[in-house]
């Protein structure tokens, strides 16, 4: 029986199992929504703006093992969607974006609502296809979730003219799909990974430096099982977070430009670097001579091998899943019983205690102002260290990343390639869907949580009670931060004079909003908001945070791991620089 | 240093903008580049002269190995390999430069592919220096215009890039 190119989306949608589709209609999809509307195997989540949309898809996937799936309209519904898809595409995150396009006939026409959606996305997707044939939307459909999802993962837009959504063809899913232009590599080279694991036995100061493909790639078991058997120090990403626990001793917290002491003076520092699924980031190595200065060896494990020798040059490169090379190296170390030397062990470790003792998170508590990271270390308690959370971007990112130690991947949703402000909020809405029964918060600012305020009505629509917590400053801080330090306290337009009554919008829109000035109300206040009460409510809460606080560690631009802009209380020690040969006296 | 790099790919609407694409968003240089479908019409062969440092060109070969319809990449310049190159050059070639011209192309081994009273135009084949020599070698003033395919490569012998 022949059916139209909507049915042929819908039902291939349906084989491919989704959930959700996150979207808005629009002229170029009305075909399609008539087609969502007859059916019932998935639920259509209606948005507010297609970059929410994208977002709420985005994060539907790093929360859960699943591709996301937004649909916009062509022209303005699909540029809409590009914010997200780059976001997307910056943190390898498979998704597949459905865009409506005008008729084919109309292509080129410069007609109502066109783009060349297939053109602007281009250089921020993994792939994309104009299905001009609807005898291929089927398997164009099932191609795009395979890209989507294998190799390193990343966002896939099919853009369908109306007219394939409305010709009629038969429905043939495929079963299984080859490219032959596309084989991603998942085992590692054998002989490469004995390479790695015989630099690790003649280690003197080891480190294991993992990113965000081991969230993706979900080795978070491998890489706990490898740095728990070597007794090594590991240090995640801004994207890796969680994907070791983060209370652990052998964790030294986040590394990078707002990265802890101890994490960067030990990238800085090792003379051995295992790093899983991470890309060296300029917001994590900042410089690479000096990163580079300090001789090490490097192990690079990517599924990318682009990835590898981009930024620094590494001594074995080892492409593949990362999750199947690091169960062969722990194989291997199991098979040979080789081992870090214990006394090299041992030195590097009271080293690694030293900068830790420095605590580079402390920060002053006050009884006067709320600070911002008291709210981010309260929330932690008070949710068990249990909750999804998503951030928006800036200082809130940072101190959410700083202190709330994620305990397990896909636990820290955040835009960390992009940076794109606005993710918060659709994003929690997307978490919140794919983990019905978890607690999900938006760590978020002012400034942000503006970008997609609109998807508190979304929030309503579709029951996500979320809870909001915004550090409202009153600055775009990030912004305010960099410019006290660099453009000599001239806070050009990073202050708004003129912000809403959040708990008033939250009213309006028909959730519960709270206003807390008082650093002594913070705790009850979070209890309240997380009590069963509120169980089934999204809450705003509008913490009115300090001013003048910033974020500490900090790397400026061009400065190397080991040279931070250090928080007060440790701007007065005498740290003394590393030796290579330091005698740490007896071991214990 | 100069690269000269044979990508084979799928024929297929865009990819050729892919590879583009990829050039100009990672700020890689593109020196010259031709592309056409091979004898299997599924399939478009592309010689790319770029330059750059080795880590540079690493990175472009690898980038086009991530291009989903890109199905194989080889640097020519790892082994030896034959290039081509075809330009038509039009020529003033009045009074005394007709014998000139003539003398030339013949020394160049060009063959004189259109005649007026004025001019001629040359075709002439070869690497990209030889083209470069054969401009250098006649006075510019006669140049009326030149236009090039850019270069072809194919590795020498047994080394065959086919899928």
């Amino acid at each position: 029986m022949q059916i139209s190119g909507a049915e042929i989306l819908v039902r291939s949608l349906q084989e491919e199992g989704v959930e959700f589709v996150f979207g808005y209609p629009g002229g170029a999809v009305l075909e399609i929504y008539d087609a969502i509307f007859r059916q019932q195997q998935f639920k259509h989540v209606l948005v507010r703006h297609e970059q929410a949309a994208v977002h709420a898809a985005d994060a539907y996937s790093r929360s859960s093992n699943k591709v996301g799936v937004a649909l916009v309209t062509s022209g303005p519904g699909a540029t809409n969607a590009v914010t997200g898809i780059a976001t997307a595409y910056m943190d390898s995150i498979p998704m597949v974006v459905i865009s409506g396009q005008v008729s084919t006939p109309a292509i080129g026409m410069d007609a109502f609502q066109e783009v060349d959606m297939v053109g602007i996305t281009r250089p921020c997707v993994k792939h994309n296809f104009l299905v001009k044939d609807i005898n291929e939307l089927a398997a164009t459909i099932k191609k795009a979730f395979y890209i989507a999802a294998s190799g390193r993962p990343g966002p896939v837009v099919v853009d369908i003219p109306k007219d394939v959504t409305q010709r009629l063809a038969e429905f043939h899913y495929p079963e299984s799909v080859s490219i032959r232009s596309y084989v991603p590599v998942t085992r590692g080279h054998p002989g490469q990974i004995k390479k790695a694991v015989n630099l690790l036995a003649e280690a003197k100061r080891p480190y294991i430096y993992v990113g965000g493909g081991a969230v993706q790639g979900n080795a978070s078991a491998e890489v706990t099982e490898l740095v728990k058997m070597l007794g090594v120090p590991c240090t995640n990403t801004l994207m890796g977070l969680g994907a070791y626990p983060g209370q652990d001793q052998q964790f030294l917290g986040m590394l990078g430009m707002h990265g802890t002491y101890e994490a960067n003076m030990a990238m800085q520092y090792c003379d051995v670097l295992i790093a899983v699924g991470a890309r060296f980031d300029d917001r994590v190595i900042s410089v690479p001579s000096h990163f580079l200065s300090q001789p090490k060896k490097i192990v690079h494990i990517d599924v990318d091998p682009s990835s590898i020798a981009k930024r620094v040059k590494v001594d074995v490169p080892i492409v593949g899943d990362v999750k199947h090379v690091l169960r062969d190296m722990i194989d291997l170390l199991k098979q040979t019983g080789q081992q870090v030397p214990p006394q090299n062990l041992a030195n590097w470790w009271k080293q690694i205690e030293e900068w830790r003792s420095y605590n580079s998170l402390l920060y002053t508590p006050s009884n006067e102002f709320i600070k911002p990271q008291y709210v981010v270390q309260k929330l932690y308690e008070i949710t068990g260290g249990d909750a999804i959370i998503t951030s928006d971007v800036g200082q809130h990112q940072m101190w959410a990343a700083q202190y709330y130690p994620f305990k397990r991947p896909k636990q820290w949703l955040n835009s960390g390639g992009l940076g794109t402000m606005g993710f918060g909020l659709p994003a929690a809405i997307g978490a919140q869907l794919a983990n019905p029964d978890a607690q999900v918060a938006c760590i978020t600012g002012e400034g942000s949580i503006q970008m997609n305020i609109q998807e508190l009505s979304t929030a309503k629509q579709y029951h996500t009670p979320v809870k909001v917590i915004a550090l409202n400053n009153r600055y775009l801080g990030m912004v305010r931060q960099w410019q006290e330090f660099f453009y000599g306290t001239r806070y050009s337009e990073s202050y708004m004079d003129a912000l809403p009554d959040f708990v008033k919008i939250a009213e309006a829109y028909g959730h519960v909003g709270i206003k807390v000035e008082n650093p002594a109300d913070v705790e009850p206040v979070l209890r309240e908001a997380f009590s069963p009460a509120l169980k089934e409510r999204l809450v705003f809460l509008d913490f009115r945070t300090d001013q003048s606080e910033n974020v500490f560690p900090m790397i400026q631009n061009g400065k190397g791991l080991d040279q931070m802009d250090l928080p007060p209380h440790m701007r007065d020690l005498q740290i003394a620089p590393f030796e290579n040969n330091r005698d740490y006296g007896n071991m214990c | 240093m100069r690269h000269i790099l044979s990508i084979l790919l799928e024929n297929e609407a865009g990819a050729l903008s892919r590879v583009v694409g990829l050039f100009s968003a990672r700020a890689y240089n593109i020196d010259s580049l031709t592309v056409s479908t091979t004898e299997d019409p599924t399939l478009s062969r592309m010689t790319i002269v770029t330059h750059g440092s080795d880590e540079v060109i690493e990175q472009i070969t690898k980038q086009l190995n991530k291009l989903i319809e890109v199905v194989k990449v080889i640097d020519l310049n790892e082994s030896d390999h034959i290039e081509r190159e075809m330009m038509l050059i039009k020529v003033r070639a009045n009074g005394k430069d007709r014998e000139e011209m003539k003398r030339m192309a013949d020394i160049f081994r060009g063959r004189i592919i259109d005649v007026t009273e004025k001019t001629y135009t040359i075709e002439l084949t070869g690497t990209s220096d030889k083209l470069n020599a054969f401009i250098e070698a006649i006075d510019r003033s006669v140049i009326l215009e030149t236009v090039r395919t850019g270069a072809s490569g194919i590795g020498r012998g047994e080394r065959i890039l086919k899928i």
